[in-house]
């Protein structure tokens, strides 16, 4: 039966494809299109706009710092969960729903959820007044306070989208054969020499796709930021989201867009490199 | 492998502060979205519950748009499902019985969408959807959502519709059967679990998304869209009351589907 390439296959796949031409494919080109134009003709002055505002290094440099820091604490953090995770017998599954939830909560109520806490007078500054530390409700999230704003938005992130990253490298742990550590274990490999040299490696597709959607995910981070501090923290996404709409400035929301898709583009092809795996390298 | 008890002690020790640190913000969201106007305002704080009432909650359900939003958003991830999964499993069941040319080229389409943030995309879509008339409605904002959740759902079928046997099919074909009742008769029943959580996944993406909802709507908000656009001005217990009604149904989804997480993780991030 397949044998012959029959016109069934074509039928099945042509709707979805439809579809990602018109609502995928077509928009990316209409967003650099949007970006490039002006006027009547081809120009960078919305490059020029977006580059020239007040909040736009800001917001570069906000993006990338979050990114930095996020994403690194996310990997090592769901490889520590990861291992915990495997090593238990009883209560496995109960455990993994619980550290599995932020995975369902939005970006918006994952900042709310920090800002009950994060807020004047919320849990935080309560338990510091009890401790005695502080005097009164203090402000953690204002303008003047940015380092404390990004550790609360980097916990935030952290709380949020740490899940994810530990969904995929369960995955990815349960497809490597429990005989490759038997065996090491057999010639006396110590459990971190068993972690660096077999689980580590043979991990790097799942690490490698983890890393992937964290990032591009990272650089379009936007609503945990605009919960916990408004605008008091620009972040790339939400330039983009500013420009469309409150300045309804189509065209530099698109050149912000088109950077932001630059970045991923250029984070993703150094991923794809950096961690490539050979196929020979696979169990 | 049974783990020494100082280990397992610490083991446990290690679980259980992961576990409050997944657990306490919900709990805190919670105390502020029923502690009332009050509450949230009281100074210190206690861990513990004080003021209850379903008075904040209930006045936040009463404010004229909330509830127009949270149906608004029950459309679009309805929508979204139902696009997703009519879209996706045939293309995914392609994939995983035929080989085909151009076969590898879909792959690439598909995987391509994974290295853009697909949000943005929503920007120019602003413009064609004006002039479509579909801008500032639910199903605008859902096919938007089904650009997000389409790829994943294809290649969840896929690995769905690879697990169940080839035979079963062709015994269906033996007796009598055409492929379109083969598969319905057949493949169908095996499918549907794995089917309804791929459908659950494609309905948390669109109640979830905030971006490009809010840049799609102006009056037919979506609850996160809605929430976002009232959000410098909307007192606090407002804002710990509607992040508590995001984050209830997902608490839930994750445990519908908590069986297939890993196999759909697994496959997806191939």
């Amino acid at each position: 039966m397949p044998a012959r390439t029959s016109w069934i296959p074509y039928a099945l796949i042509a709707p979805s494809v439809l579809f990602l031409g018109a609502l995928f494919l077509v928009p990316l080109v209409q967003t650099v299109w949007l970006s490039v134009s002006a006027g009547d003709g081809l120009s960078l002055e919305n490059y020029r706009r977006m580059a020239s505002d007040l909040n736009f290094s800001l917001a570069v440099k906000n993006t990338f710092l979050l990114t930095l820091v996020v994403v690194p604490l996310q990997v090592v953090l769901a490889l520590a969960m990861a291992t915990m995770v495997t090593k238990l017998d009883k209560g496995r599954d109960l455990v993994l729903w619980v550290l599995t939830i932020p995975l369902g909560i939005s970006d918006l109520a994952a900042g709310l959820a920090w800002l009950a806490l994060l807020q004047n007078t919320g849990y935080l500054n309560s338990a510091l007044y009890a401790l005695g530390i502080i005097q009164g409700p203090v402000g953690w999230l204002s303008q003047e306070t940015p380092v404390a704003l990004f550790f609360a938005i980097v916990l935030a992130e952290l709380w949020r989208a740490t899940a994810i990253v530990l969904v995929i490298l369960i995955a990815g742990l349960q497809l490597i054969p429990k005989e490759f550590a038997e065996a090491a274990e057999i010639f006396g490999a110590r459990p971190w020499t068993r972690f660096t040299r077999i689980t580590l490696p043979l991990l790097k597709p799942s690490l490698q796709s983890a890393l992937i959607l964290r990032t591009v995910l990272a650089f379009e981070v936007f609503a945990v930021v605009y919960a916990l501090g408004g605008r008091n923290f620009p972040v790339l996404a939400g330039e983009a989201y500013v420009w469309q709409n409150d300045n309804q400035n189509y065209g530099v929301a698109a050149a912000y867009a088109v950077l932001i898709m630059a970045i991923s583009l250029a984070a993703t092809a150094v991923y794809l490199r950096v961690l490539r795996t050979h196929p020979e390298q696979l169990p | 492998m049974a783990l020494p008890s100082a280990r397992r002690l610490l083991l446990w020790t290690g679980l259980a502060v992961l576990i409050a640190w997944v657990l306490v913000p919900i709990y805190l969201v919670a105390l502020g979205a029923f502690g009332g106007r009050l509450g949230v305002f009281r100074w210190p704080k206690s861990i513990w519950p004080t003021d209850l009432s379903f008075a904040a909650m209930s006045q936040f359900l009463a404010i004229e748009g909330v509830f127009n939003a949270l149906l608004n958003s029950l459309i679009a991830a309805g929508l979204t499902v139902v696009f997703s999964i009519a879209l996706g499993a045939p293309a995914g069941y392609a994939l995983a019985r035929y080989t085909f040319r151009g076969q590898n080229a879909y792959r690439l389409l598909v995987l391509l969408t994974r290295a853009f943030p697909l949000a943005i995309l929503a920007l120019p879509l602003t413009v064609s959807f004006i002039r479509l008339g579909l801008y500032d409605t639910p199903f605008g904002v859902s096919l938007i959502h089904t650009v997000l959740a389409l790829p994943f759902a294809a290649l969840v079928t896929q690995s769905l519709f690879m697990g169940i046997p080839r035979e079963y099919e062709e015994a269906a074909w033996v007796f009598g059967c055409t492929r379109f009742q083969a598969f319905i008769k057949v493949i169908l029943p095996l499918a549907l679990p794995g089917l309804a959580a791929t459908a659950i996944f494609a309905f948390v993406i669109s109640w979830n998304e905030v971006f490009a909802a809010s840049i799609l709507t102006v009056r037919e908000r979506t609850l996160t869209a809605y929430l976002l656009r009232i959000l410098a001005e909307s007192p606090l217990h407002y804002r710990f009351a509607g992040g508590f009604i995001l984050i209830i149904p997902s608490v839930l989804f994750i445990f519908a589907v908590r069986r297939y997480l890993f196999a759909v993780w697994g496959i997806a991030s191939k």
